[in-house]
């Protein structure tokens, strides 16, 4: 296997100490691209993953919940700034509701009438998603914002001498831990994540025994797109934001979903893990855009052979 | 799924008149109103409904939603791009003593690989060396590349949403690839400055109109080739696998075979496509192959209407007509207007342009006939009631 020697080329050139310390390292900055994948990646393993709706506009959700954070900086900069270094906890509540509204709104003029053409809710969201990243352009400029970050968001935290690591990465992952938590509580421990399940399994059925398949959409597409806007304001936190943002971030995203298996969160957060591992060690060995490549070849590769993702629903179709 | 779109499928009057007012349209109108910049650009355009008269193909009649329709029309453009580059840089070479030559370590190569100190052709390019190759690559590389996938793909039943994201990959996949691997594909400039083919110079007045009519002349006849699949045996299996794939696999047929079928044909039409744009505007990037030129092409074909061979063509006209007027017109809001009007199509008009003339074309010709020969039709109605 030419793939093997090659790879085992580029290790020659380190001792095994250097190897094991660089894994460490590519791991952790690992572990922050994959709480970054995961926190994409939940509001649409709900509605891409559950309700089998493809919604382009996605990552501009994620772009209005940033934005909502970036408004609620300056203003709180500007008039209370004593209350700076808390605002953010209000900023991702704000950033939710926000999202959540627009997510209803859309749901309702548009996603609730093509449940019965998923392929066509493709090219309705990406009018959508046109349509909002103009109303960005218009409302915040074409040029990149940023938020104030509270202070003890900055820096970064040393257990070790050699190591270092920053806080915000940090916020990150238990953030995306958090969420995830909420989510899985949600839909597996409550009475309406049962409701979702059984509307997603089956409609009528479900119409049947007295379920109210529309109100439990709109939630969900709404839950799902707010979840987006919580994304987008932790994501202030290690970017700046502009209106086209949110769609560098859509395909990642989807393949994350797609490649864990749509339908099961656990498999969103394995895929998810496994990507942002892949990449991150990789990284460090090719350039950041093939070793991209190599890591997209692989997950087509693997749908190919399991083309249901890593964890595969048991549901009879 | 499909109820909405079940219409009348195979061949009849209305789409033989349909097709000869394309035609029409496009031989004789366009080349009358419009001078011969406008009419490069309407070559242009026409280059790109290649991908979208695929896609009504494999995606309005064979179920297939292909987000890596840019892969193939991309294929086919790269393709005739690098055989037109070959014959600029050997031109360039022949010229020995220009300045040109001077400032190029390599002569008769390509200039961008000069630029990144490739010093010898690439294998891959080799097949490039030569006119009939090339058209057989043309061809054939969408063809084994659209095979590959759909055999991995159909044959292990993946398809709707899955298939599209996994297309959508294999875009950006092709995009990383073409932009970073500069000394073979040009990266992000790709390859420009393509002057003539076979010692034809390409840039000149007549040559464009030569190649606007080669470019209307191929649309037609994609067109006339997938009408004769859909009015076939084979195009019947595929609405029926469109609709009810596992009817047709009951029945003893391999539905896998007919979307693999299909997908690459789509995939053989966008690149011819991909091809003529290479010819008609003297230059290939990767910018117009990837993700979001290749939703486009979707829309295109959905604005159209997705049922519609012929309405695939208008579709890319109006859609690309649309945005290049109303961007120089309204340069803050015309966004806006495309995104409703996307919204609105695929809500509204599933069937896109087409629909709404087949739906509503009739009655107006209907009001338009009583209007002009109501008289007449009046004395037949009351000699029949005397008689």
């Amino acid at each position: 296997m030419s793939g093997t020697l090659f790879f085992l080329d580029i290790f020659k050139d380190y001792s095994s100490d250097e190897l094991s310390s660089i894994f460490v390292m590519q791991g952790f900055s690992g572990i922050s691209l994959f709480s970054v994948f995961l926190l994409m990646a939940l509001g649409l393993a709900i509605i891409f993953g559950q309700m089998k709706v493809i919604n382009m506009a996605h990552g501009e959700f994620l772009t209005a919940g940033a934005y909502t954070t970036v408004l609620l900086s300056d203003l709180v900069t500007k008039y209370i700034p004593a209350a700076l270094p808390y605002y953010f906890f209000i900023a991702i509540m704000m950033a939710f509701f926000v999202a959540f509204i627009l997510g209803y709104i859309v749901e309702k003029l548009i996603v609730s009438y093509l449940y019965e053409r998923p392929l066509d809710t493709l090219l309705a969201t990406w009018g959508v998603s046109m349509v909002m990243q103009q109303s960005f352009r218009l409302i915040f400029g074409a040029r990149e914002d940023s938020a104030t970050m509270p202070e003890w968001l900055m820096g970064s935290w040393s257990p070790t001498e050699s190591i270092s690591i920053p806080i915000n990465g940090l916020f990150l992952l238990l953030m995306s831990i958090l969420m995830t938590t909420i989510v899985l509580l949600l839909m597996y421990r409550s009475r309406w994540g049962l409701r979702v399940r059984a509307t997603v399994q089956n409609r009528e059925m479900s119409t049947a025994v007295g379920i109210n398949s529309k109100k439990v959409d709109r939630w969900t597409f709404a839950l799902g797109c707010g979840l987006a806007g919580i994304a987008g304001a932790a994501f202030t936190t290690i970017g700046s934001v502009s209106p086209s943002a949110g769609s560098l971030y859509i395909v990642d995203t989807f393949i994350v979903v797609v490649f864990g298996g749509a339908g099961s969160i656990i498999g969103t957060i394995l895929s998810a893990f496994g990507i942002a591992q892949a990449q991150s060690i990789l990284e460090f060995f090719l350039t950041g855009v093939l070793a991209k490549v190599f890591v997209l070849l692989a997950i087509v590769g693997i749908l190919m052979i399991r083309p249901q993702g890593i964890v595969a629903n048991k549901v009879r179709q | 799924m499909n109820t909405l779109l079940n219409n009348k499928l195979t061949g009849n009057k209305d789409q033989t008149v349909s097709f000869l007012i394309l035609a029409a349209v496009l031989f004789v109108f366009f080349p009358l109103i419009f001078d011969i910049f406008r009419l490069n650009m309407v070559a242009k355009y026409l280059s790109l409904s290649f991908a979208a008269v695929g896609l009504v193909l494999c995606w309005g009649y064979g179920g297939i939603l292909s987000l890596g329709q840019g892969v193939f029309w991309g294929l086919g453009g790269y393709a005739m791009a690098a055989f037109l580059k070959l014959e600029a840089a050997a031109n360039i070479a022949k010229e020995a003593g220009s300045d040109q030559i001077k400032a190029l370590s390599t002569i008769g190569l390509p200039d961008f690989m000069d630029w990144n100190q490739i010093t010898e052709l690439p294998y891959i390019w080799y097949p490039f060396k030569s006119f009939p190759i090339t058209m057989v690559m043309i061809l054939v590389l969408p063809g084994i590349v659209a095979y590959i996938i759909g055999v991995a793909m159909f044959k292990r039943r993946v398809s709707g949403v899955y298939f599209a994201i996994i297309t959508q990959a294999l875009c950006w996949i092709m995009e990383i690839l073409f932009v970073t691997r500069q000394g073979w594909t040009g990266g992000i400039n790709g390859i420009t400055d393509l002057r003539t083919c076979l010692g034809w110079d390409i840039r000149t007045d007549s040559a464009q109109y030569i190649l606007y009519f080669l470019t209307v002349a191929l649309v037609l006849g994609m067109i006339i080739v997938g009408k004769l699949i859909l009015q076939s045996k084979l195009g019947r299996l595929l609405v029926a696998t469109r609709d009810m794939e596992n009817r047709v696999r009951f029945s003893g047929y391999d539905a896998a075979d007919f979307k693999i079928f299909i997908f690459c044909l789509s995939g053989v039409i966008s690149s011819i496509g991909g091809a003529m744009f290479a010819l008609n505007v003297g230059f290939m990037s990767p910018k117009l192959v990837t993700i979001e030129p290749s939703i486009y092409m979707v829309i295109f074909c959905a604005f159209g209407g997705r049922l519609s061979l012929v309405g695939a063509v208008y579709g890319t006209l109006i859609v690309c007509f649309g945005r290049t007027f109303f961007s120089e017109l309204f340069p803050e809001s015309w966004m806006f207007l495309m995104g409703t009007t996307f919204v609105l199509i695929t809500m509204v008009f599933p069937r896109g342009v087409a629909g709404i003339v087949e739906d509503y074309g009739p009655r107006l010709l209907a009001l338009f006939r009583k209007r002009s020969a109501g008289a007449e039709d009046l004395r037949i109605v009351k000699q029949a009631g005397v008689s």
